[in-house]
């Protein structure tokens, strides 16, 4: 009785599961079958029917050619890793550092300052974007030069310090047992030393959740990048994407090819560290 | 004359600095990069200021005016009312996606590990990407999205143009975020439904309850923080709705601005397109108050469960 309820249960649930994986996969079977479609009008025409997902027809690699060669993907993909590369790089030093400190010392105003971490997670990057723009745009750079529109680093130094990171560091640290620490101090290193090769290697998992969350944050956003970047050769793949997106005449096999080759990276880090986006997204659970 | 420092004392003060020197690097990004311009926000909130203003024009301080004439705009308003219409659909449809995957992924099924992933897979694509992706599918002629809906009606309901129809343009856009979120709160109701105790659902089995009343009476409970969790993440960025909507506007030929604009267009667009900063700066102290109403909401929930 009981196993047969159960065979009933698998019969109607595994077609459950196709039908949702099909709803999840053929968007971005579309994408990746139209992008190697170099025939504006067989692609277009595809679309309407099960074509759309097969390949099908004249199909050959025009379209990611073109879009090598004639737009600003290359530019644009070495901008994003560049960009999201060194806020994930910065952003784990300065926050595992205050994490640590917040975990680790002892010193009057700790709580107090761990209360401000905690206030300051909720304040939404909408909120202070517009003013934002306004300093970075007055800011000094140490060659005298003012302005830092359109720069690097006018895209990174905003992002580094994460609120939300400082805090997983400060559970992850408050989580290690001390003894590791105080022997390494018995052996006479500093608090630096200390943090340095034991505490922080030890946080290991923490520090992958962190830079995943952050880079895929960086990786997508696209209305600082809007706001505060004038040229092509500060553009970020989701920007480039839009400018790419809004030429006329449109060709959509090139722009899917675009989008095709702007998913490949993310989509293989996905694939490469998939249990560790899993733990990522599990611990961003733990938030509030 | 300087009095040399006895290493103890050196060792006491180097103690007491250390950990401020660890805090130092983030807390100074801190203050530049996020509590200086929070704080800009508020008071240009008061005045007139604009982002390219002669030097010798200062902004003056205008009082509430900001904020009056912002419950006066009808273009706020229809940002409101599109973030609004959002949320209303986006966290009820989009946890309840998430929450069935997670239970569906959860029973360990053949190739569980497999949907998991296919699930997943729109997560790791960037929401632009999406955008751009949906796009071809909701093209008026020979669109998918058309043809779907064709095949589902039977012929009955005849092709739509999808992103120029203002009173379409909205649900489009909650169809395209929804298929791109769901998985990340797939994973997040996994976590939640791992920590749920294997044998207190073993011994409601034993004692005769069924799927539904075990589910109902023991696996929701116990997951109620992580539900908590993720219909307030889910609110909050229905109202930090932005990138999709960019796109599919820049790409031009889109429905009026008015029936798909969100809260946060709009605000780059009078704080940056129109230089407005003192208008865009009360908008987004208003914004910050309904993000922080919400963070609040949560913890009363969530107290409320402990």
């Amino acid at each position: 009785m009981k196993r047969r309820r159960a065979r009933a249960a698998l019969a109607l649930l595994v077609p459950l599961q196709v039908l949702l994986a099909a709803f999840f996969l053929l968007p971005l079977l579309v994408m990746v079958v139209s992008a190697f479609k170099p025939d504006e009008l067989q692609l277009l025409s595809d679309l309407a029917g099960p074509r759309a997902f097969l390949p099908t027809g004249h199909l050959s690699l025009h379209n990611f050619d073109r879009v090598l060669r004639a737009s600003w993907f290359l530019r644009a993909l070495a901008n994003s890793l560049l960009v999201a590369g060194s806020t994930v790089a910065l952003g784990i030093l300065v926050n595992s550092m205050l994490g640590y400190a917040l975990a680790r010392f002892r010193f009057r105003g700790r709580d107090l300052l761990l209360g401000g971490v905690v206030a300051l997670v909720i304040i939404p990057f909408e909120a202070v974007a517009v003013p934002l723009l306004l300093l970075v745009n007055a800011l000094p750079w140490f060659g005298g030069a003012t302005g830092w529109l359109d720069t690097y680093r006018a895209q990174v130094l905003p992002f580094a310090a994460n609120a939300f990171s400082v805090y997983l560091f400060h559970q992850a640290f408050a989580a290690l047992p001390r003894d590791l620490e105080e022997a390494a101090a018995l052996d006479g290193a500093g608090r630096w030393r200390t943090f340095w090769s034991i505490s922080l290697p030890l946080a290991r998992p923490t520090t992958a959740t962190v830079a995943i969350l952050q880079f895929l944050a960086r990786w997508g956003d696209l209305l600082w990048p809007v706001m505060a970047v004038r040229s092509e050769a500060r553009a970020t793949l989701p920007l480039a994407l839009q400018t790419f997106f809004g030429q006329y005449p449109r060709h959509w096999g090139e722009v899917m090819a675009f989008a095709t080759l702007a998913t490949l990276p993310t989509l293989a880090l996905f694939l490469a560290f998939q249990r560790w986006f899993v733990r990522s997204a599990v611990s961003s659970g733990i938030k509030g | 004359m300087t009095v040399p420092l006895s290493p103890t004392r050196w060792r006491k003060l180097a103690g007491r600095c250390a950990p401020w020197l660890f805090a130092a690097p983030a807390l100074l990004l801190f203050g530049l990069f996020l509590a200086g311009p929070f704080l800009m926000a508020l008071s240009y909130s008061f005045t007139n200021k604009r982002l390219l203003a002669p030097p010798d024009l200062g902004a003056a301080w205008v009082g509430l005016r900001n904020y009056e004439r912002l419950f006066r705009d009808p273009e706020a308003w229809a940002a409101a009312r599109n973030n609004l219409l959002f949320a209303g659909v986006v966290v009820p449809v989009q946890s309840a996606l998430a929450l069935g995957l997670a239970l569906l992924v959860n029973r360990h099924l053949p190739g569980s590990r497999f949907f998991r992933t296919v699930y997943f897979a729109p997560v790791a694509t960037t929401l632009a990407v999406v955008a751009v992706v949906w796009s071809l599918l909701y093209l008026p002629e020979g669109g998918a999205a058309n043809a779907l809906v064709d095949l589902a009606t039977l012929g009955r309901v005849g092709p739509r143009d999808w992103l120029r129809d203002p009173g379409l343009v909205l649900p489009a856009i909650m169809v395209l975020s929804i298929w791109q979120g769901a998985g990340f709160q797939m994973l997040v109701f996994l976590g939640g439904l791992q920590a749920v105790p294997r044998d207190l659902l073993e011994a409601a089995e034993l004692d005769g309850a069924g799927p539904l009343r075990r589910f109902l009476h023991i696996t929701l409970p116990l997951l109620r923080p992580t539900t908590v969790f993720v219909l307030v993440t889910t609110t909050i960025q229905s109202f930090q709705l932005f990138t999709q909507v960019q796109v599919i506007a820049s790409g031009g030929a889109s429905a009026p601005l008015d029936s798909f604009r969100t809260t946060v267009m709009l605000l780059v667009h009078e704080g940056f397109r129109r230089g407005r900063v003192g208008y865009a700066s009360a908008l987004s102290v208003l914004f910050f108050l309904l993000v922080l109403a919400i963070s609040l909401l949560q913890r009363r929930l969530l107290k409320g469960s402990r």
